[in-house]
């Protein structure tokens, strides 16, 4: 692994540079935030020389927007008469320009790689994360709704990033961890790290190990049955109004819908995000709704995150952002249904 | 000799499909729908047929499993396959219309090209139950996934015991296969069916599945050791006849329901199908009652 120095001008710089033949995306603050026709809200295209500040905590959208993007074209087709290939299912143009990601946290690069547990075998999503590099900054702050050290994480871990910034005296320390990383950061000129910047990060990650399996381990010796009658979910089902903002800003959150679209003859198999929040989202044919109360769906939401998930494939879904903590219009704050969780017996 | 109801709509033009191309799909058939059945006033019967002679005897399915019916420019949805299993690429879907996809399924003339990918799920285990009694217990809608098992029992009659197939319905102008009963009866099996509500020309019995079957446990053998169950109907109805069924002493893992559960992605991904973290699309939709009695949402 390759450690350099690098100052905030010379950062600056380099995203100019890239983004002079990449796409390169940052973190967008105030009244840049508002989604774009290509990718969702919180993030804006990297242009110009501007000088590059990641704000403390995560960007107010989820990184899943490179990868699971919306609307996702699955197949197209043409329904033309006359057309000789009328009806005939094709295979969308492979995106293979190069992507680059600027100012993720840590939070948002254990996403990538909770959601890449079922999307293992995915053609699109494998797709899209084959042509993203993820430029990463650690967090020496954190807002007051942060819990990733409670999910298993750290602010200072690098996992899921092929760059990774961290803080260091007049600059940043930039951690290449990936070939991708390096292959973006060929032929630049820069100055390798002295020794006693790379041992203070060392220190510093020592001191916040994060990583904690505790609740993890907790929660999965706990009975699902019981679980699932705890009486905590009546007040939570109560006060939830189903407005599925949570699932739409979330990391984790990968649910989706797919359906047809024709638009004067040329048809389109898209899928796009869905939220288990609403309910047509589990209507059945006959009429029956297996989740059909509000209590039903909301208690689905944090079983999923916490119990079904980790069930499957180990890990929380859940990687502690507090994006859904900070915009519940009722203050459902996911820390405390799992304190209260953990308090089953 | 009951006239069928028939559609008869004329082929006017051939839609053509093909998604043979598409590498990273998983393979799907062109199918042709050959004829089309009303059976009641919501629901039709559909009888596709795989186009190519070679893939069509290759497709085999077992009872109980689903495909996924693609039309382009609709979209594509799964249903349970109700047609005999020995009958490989001809098979039967019947579909009542109620989205998008199914109300599009009802104006398709005969000749309309399908796409079917499939099959998929796990089956009921008819050849596990060889040698045993049958009781097959359908409510409303539940006959249709019910119908290739019925099919594969009757066409290896003799080796099954005694069989009881028990349906009930709301009414009878909503009872499906109407015109197939006589030809199960000689089969020498039990055929009881039971609406909710009769009407004029109804003289069957009126009332609940479970007084039926409540009369059958009590004529029935030695029900713990010789009988195996399927079930399939509204969620109402699991709870009751499942509880009686093991008030009968009919071992859990000898009882076979079909859950029925909205499917998108069909690989376990789009997440909307699950009963706690059990997909229905990647382990069912055709569970033994021992494993589903306990899972919370389930029934």
């Amino acid at each position: 692994m390759k450690v350099f120095k690098i100052s905030q001008a010379e950062l600056d710089n380099m995203v100019a540079l890239w983004s002079q033949s990449r796409k390169v995306y940052r973190p967008a603050v105030g009244r840049q935030q508002q989604a774009q026709p290509d990718y969702g809200p919180g993030w804006r295209k990297a242009e110009g020389a501007s000088p590059l500040t990641v704000p403390i905590g995560p960007a107010a959208g989820s990184v899943k927007t490179f990868l699971f993007p919306q609307p996702e074209t699955m197949m197209t087709y043409s329904l033309k008469t006359g057309d000789p290939d009328r009806g005939l299912m094709k295979e969308p143009a492979k995106l293979t320009e190069s992507q680059v990601v600027v100012g993720l946290r840590p939070c948002d690069a254990r996403s990538v790689l909770l959601n890449n547990l079922p999307f293992r075998e995915d053609p699109f999503y494998q797709a899209n994360l084959e042509r993203t590099v993820f430029v990463g900054f650690t967090c020496d702050e954190s807002l007051s709704t942060c819990f990733c050290e409670q999910m298993g994480g750290s602010p200072l871990d690098s996992d899921g990033l092929d760059i990774a910034f961290s803080r260091a005296e007049n600059g940043y320390l930039a951690e290449i961890l990936t070939p991708k990383g390096e292959e973006l950061m060929a032929g630049l000129n820069l100055a390798p790290a002295a020794n006693s910047d790379i041992t203070a990060l060392a220190d510093r990650r020592k001191e916040r190990p994060g990583k904690d399996t505790a609740i993890l381990n907790t929660m999965q010796g706990k009975d699902l049955n019981k679980l699932y009658e705890a009486p905590l979910w009546q007040p939570l089902g109560d006060s939830c109004i189903n407005c599925g903002a949570c699932t739409f800003i979330c990391p984790t959150c990968y649910c989706f819908d797919i359906q047809d679209e024709v638009v004067k003859g040329s048809g389109r198999r898209i899928r796009y995000w869905d939220s288990c929040m609403f309910p047509l989202y589990s209507l059945h044919t006959t009429g029956h709704n297996p989740r059909g109360r509000k209590l039903q769906r909301t208690r689905n939401r944090f079983m999923h995150k916490l119990k079904y998930f980790p069930e499957r494939f180990g890990p929380f879904s859940c990687v502690g952002c507090g994006r859904c903590v900070q915009d519940c219009p009722v203050n459902i704050d996911i820390r405390e249904v799992m304190a209260d969780l953990l308090t089953v017996e | 000799m009951v006239k069928l109801p028939f559609v008869d709509v004329l082929a006017d033009k051939k839609n053509y499909m093909r998604k043979d191309d598409l590498a990273s799909f998983e393979y799907t058939y062109q199918a042709e729908i050959t004829n089309v059945y009303s059976l009641t006033k919501t629901e039709k019967l559909y009888q596709l047929q795989i186009i190519d002679p070679v893939e069509r005897a290759r497709f085999t399915f077992k009872p109980g499993q689903f495909v996924m019916l693609e039309l382009p420019g609709i979209g594509e949805a799964p249903f349970s396959i109700s047609s005999s299993p020995i009958r490989h690429g001809d098979i039967e879907l019947c579909i009542r219309a109620v989205g998008n996809l199914t109300n599009f399924l009802t104006r398709s003339p005969r000749g309309t090209r399908v796409g079917i990918s499939g099959p998929f799920g796990t089956d009921f285990p008819v050849e596990e139950m060889q040698g045993h009694d049958i009781m097959l217990i359908a409510g409303g809608l539940g006959l249709v996934p019910l119908r290739a098992p019925i099919f594969a029992v009757l066409e290896n009659r003799s080796r099954y015991g005694n069989i009881d197939i028990i349906y009930g319905a709301r009414n009878p102008a909503e009872l499906l296969f109407t015109y197939q009963y006589d030809m199960w009866r000689q089969f020498d099996i039990d055929l009881n069916i039971i609406v909710d509500q009769g009407d004029a020309s109804w003289n069957g019995p009126v009332g609940r599945i479970t007084s039926i079957l409540e009369d059958r446990i009590q004529a029935a053998e030695n029900i713990g050791k010789n009988t195996y169950a399927i079930v399939c109907g509204p969620p109402v109805m699991f709870k009751f006849v499942c509880d009686m069924l093991i008030k009968a002493h009919l071992p859990t893992q000898k009882i076979f329901v079909s859950l029925e559960r909205r499917m998108h992605c069909g690989r376990g991904k789009c997440c909307r199908c699950n009963i706690g973290s059990t997909y229905t699309c990647l382990k069912g939709p055709v569970f033994d009652y021992w494993s589903v009695m306990n899972m919370k949402e389930a029934i």
